[in-house]
């Protein structure tokens, strides 16, 4: 039997893992210089409501083929997923020691599974987990089990052609237990999404895609855990919560400044963001 | 590597109305020049490289010459119908470059990884499929593909790889060099590591073996000439490219060798063994653990002169 997380805690005690969550990002990113903060933090609280509100995974029996499957479809902010799954139980935090480390499996994206307990498919490569999540949802209505299947994506991987190409076969195929999470934090790599490529307005486009969509404050918690609980009781369409997010969100100088993307803190940068953190 | 490419472009841009740079949402700042030089031939095309391939092909149908750029696996497996039909089989003068090849990502993962795009893109009838050592290679390659009538592919490095060519060299597509002379045996590369066959004919040098090197700038067309006259004077080959070893460089040098002797004997093939990298470390790391560094190609330079002794 999997358990769901661990005993429903209070929004005041999830504001404080991610609180703690953060400050582990930032100081592990910044020792071994690994870039993303920014993409890192805008989905903290998404993580945080999934992982221990919403998921029915086990930390001790991470395989059950029972469990619900969570890709991170912006594979590139497996940094905050990694410290998600530490805090969450499926490995030792020690482990986390070796990120960025030559010969270390924790890297900038997640490596395919059975290398970190926890991961469920290997992404980096934008526009995989979404199809990927609807395979899986399939599989589970095929073989008659109880998953549900999430895949956090970011705005700009909805770019990607075949992100819609499984909205549209999802719509068709009525696939109601998958469900995105889009962290809209309105940057991708080179500029802001909307100039980039049109995606306003987002909910409305997956609506007409067949989606039922929610648009949300991806930082209250509150908030996401109803949009979730909501998608699990739509029983006929995928669901989509469009999550207005900030990049770099919980560090001032961080916060919709992109460079975030690509920098890593130096120590005084790193100084001063845990400072922050810490009067958080 | 992509300095060179960027600065180049932005020169181009403003020599000829034609020269158009779509990139995939990829080199942040990288193209400001450019984008100042001729903001109307710069697209962001966001991460979409599937649809910026086949309007690069529609570009250049229409008389336009442009450039893809974004990170090598999106910019070829991604999107490899795209190429095949698209800019392949209509010929259509599309430059498609691929950034941070062979291991130049290596802690960023399989995904990031390109061990497989010199064998797959080789495939493709009249696209030429190229991996310059160095920037001035690069520039030169650009420039033709720019005036070719076909397609081109080109992989390239990162940030930082040394120069590897002499003034004299002859650079361009399909043009052969020899980075350095020996008599033992040849050493014939393609891309950036060939600065790491450099320093191993160095540590062998006082061991009394003498190895030459040999740049060949990439895996399609080859220099059959150059190729000609190496395989008169060196009885032993040794390819190197930091790319799988299925079906790249060593694979178009067995294919040519055994086209024009029969079965050879002469080559033995250096690469990246038949399989994904899961541990993963940053570039100089991963060359050493699959001796593709100095010391791993130096060891196997002895191995080959040992081996093909008997
Ligand atoms: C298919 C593909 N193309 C390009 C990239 C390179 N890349 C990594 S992150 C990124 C964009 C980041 O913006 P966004 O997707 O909106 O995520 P954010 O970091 O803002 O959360 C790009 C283009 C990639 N990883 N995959």
């Amino acid at each position: 039997m999997i358990s769901a997380a661990p005993g429903q805690p209070n929004p005041v005690e999830l504001s404080a893992t991610a609180l703690i969550l953060r400050q582990r990002l930032v100081s592990t990113s910044a020792a071994a210089k690994i870039p993303h903060l920014g993409s890192c933090l805008s989905c903290v609280e998404l993580l945080v409501a999934l992982y221990w509100q919403e998921l029915h995974v086990d930390p001790a029996n991470p395989e059950d083929p029972d469990r619900d499957r969570f890709l991170l479809s912006k594979g590139h902010g497996a940094p905050i997923l990694f410290q998600v799954l530490a805090e969450r139980g499926f490995f030792p935090l020690e482990r986390l020691d070796d990120f960025g480390k030559a010969g270390s499996v924790f890297h900038e994206h997640p490596p395919k599974p059975g290398y970190i307990p926890g991961i469920e498919a290997a992404t980096g490569s934008l526009g995989h987990g979404l199809p990927m999540a609807l395979g899986m949802a399939l599989a589970a209505r095929i073989q008659q089990r109880p998953s549900r299947c999430y895949a956090l994506l970011s705005d700009g991987e909805c770019n990607e052609g075949s992100i819609w190409e499984a909205a549209l076969l999802a719509a068709s195929q009525k696939v109601h237990t998958l469900t995105a999470i889009i962290d809209f934090n309105k940057w991708q790599a080179t500029g802001r999404s909307q100039e980039v490529m049109a995606l306003d307005p987002l909910a409305a486009k997956w609506e007409a895609f067949g989606w039922h969509a929610q648009e949300i404050d991806g930082h209250d918690l509150a908030a996401i855990a109803q949009a979730l609980a909501a998608a699990r009781a739509e029983r006929e369409r995928p669901s989509v919560i469009v999550a207005h997010t900030v990049k770099g969100k919980g560090v001032s100088f961080m916060e919709d400044n992109n460079n975030w993307h690509y920098r890593t803190p130096n120590p005084e940068e790193l100084a001063a963001a845990l400072a922050e953190l810490e009067a958080a | 590597m992509r300095d060179a490419f960027a600065s180049e472009m932005t020169a181009l841009a403003a020599q000829r109305g034609d020269v158009t740079l779509l990139s995939g949402d990829i080199g942040n700042r990288m193209f400001d020049r450019f984008k100042e030089a001729a903001p109307e031939r710069f697209l962001n095309c966001g991460i979409a490289e599937a649809n910026m391939m086949s309007l690069a092909a529609g570009m250049a149908l229409s008389g336009l010459r442009p450039v893809v750029y974004t990170i090598t696996p999106f910019t070829t497996t991604r999107c490899l119908e795209q190429i095949r039909v698209g800019v392949a089989y209509h010929q259509a003068p599309v430059v498609i470059v691929g950034t941070g090849s062979g291991l130049s990502y290596a802690e960023l993962g399989p995904t990031h990884h390109s061990l497989e795009d010199l064998a797959i893109l080789r495939t493709l009838p009249g696209l030429n499929v190229l991996a310059p050592a160095d920037s001035a290679e690069l520039v030169a390659q650009l420039r033709e593909a720019l005036n070719a009538p076909r397609p081109t592919y080109m992989r390239i490095g990162k940030k930082g790889e040394p120069q590897l060519h002499g003034h004299d060299a002859r650079l361009g597509i399909g043009k052969a060099n020899l980075l350095r002379d020996g008599t033992d045996l040849l050493l014939v590369g393609v891309g950036p590591i060939l600065s790491e066959a450099l320093k191993a004919a160095e540590i062998l040098t006082p061991s009394g073996i003498s190895i030459a090197v040999a740049s060949l700038g990439g895996v399609k067309p080859l220099d059959g000439a150059f190729l000609a006259a190496m395989a008169e004077r060196f009885p032993r080959w040794l390819s190197l490219e930091e790319h799988g070893i299925t079906g790249g460089l060593g694979s178009a040098l067995l294919e040519w060798l055994a086209d024009r002797d029969g079965p050879p004997n002469r080559l033995r093939r250096l690469g990246v063994p038949d399989q994904f990298l899961h541990e993963l470390g940053n570039q100089a790391y991963t060359r050493g653990q699959l001796g593709l560094d100095a010391a791993g190609i130096e060891k196997s330079i002895r191995n080959a002169i040992k081996e093909q002794r008997k």
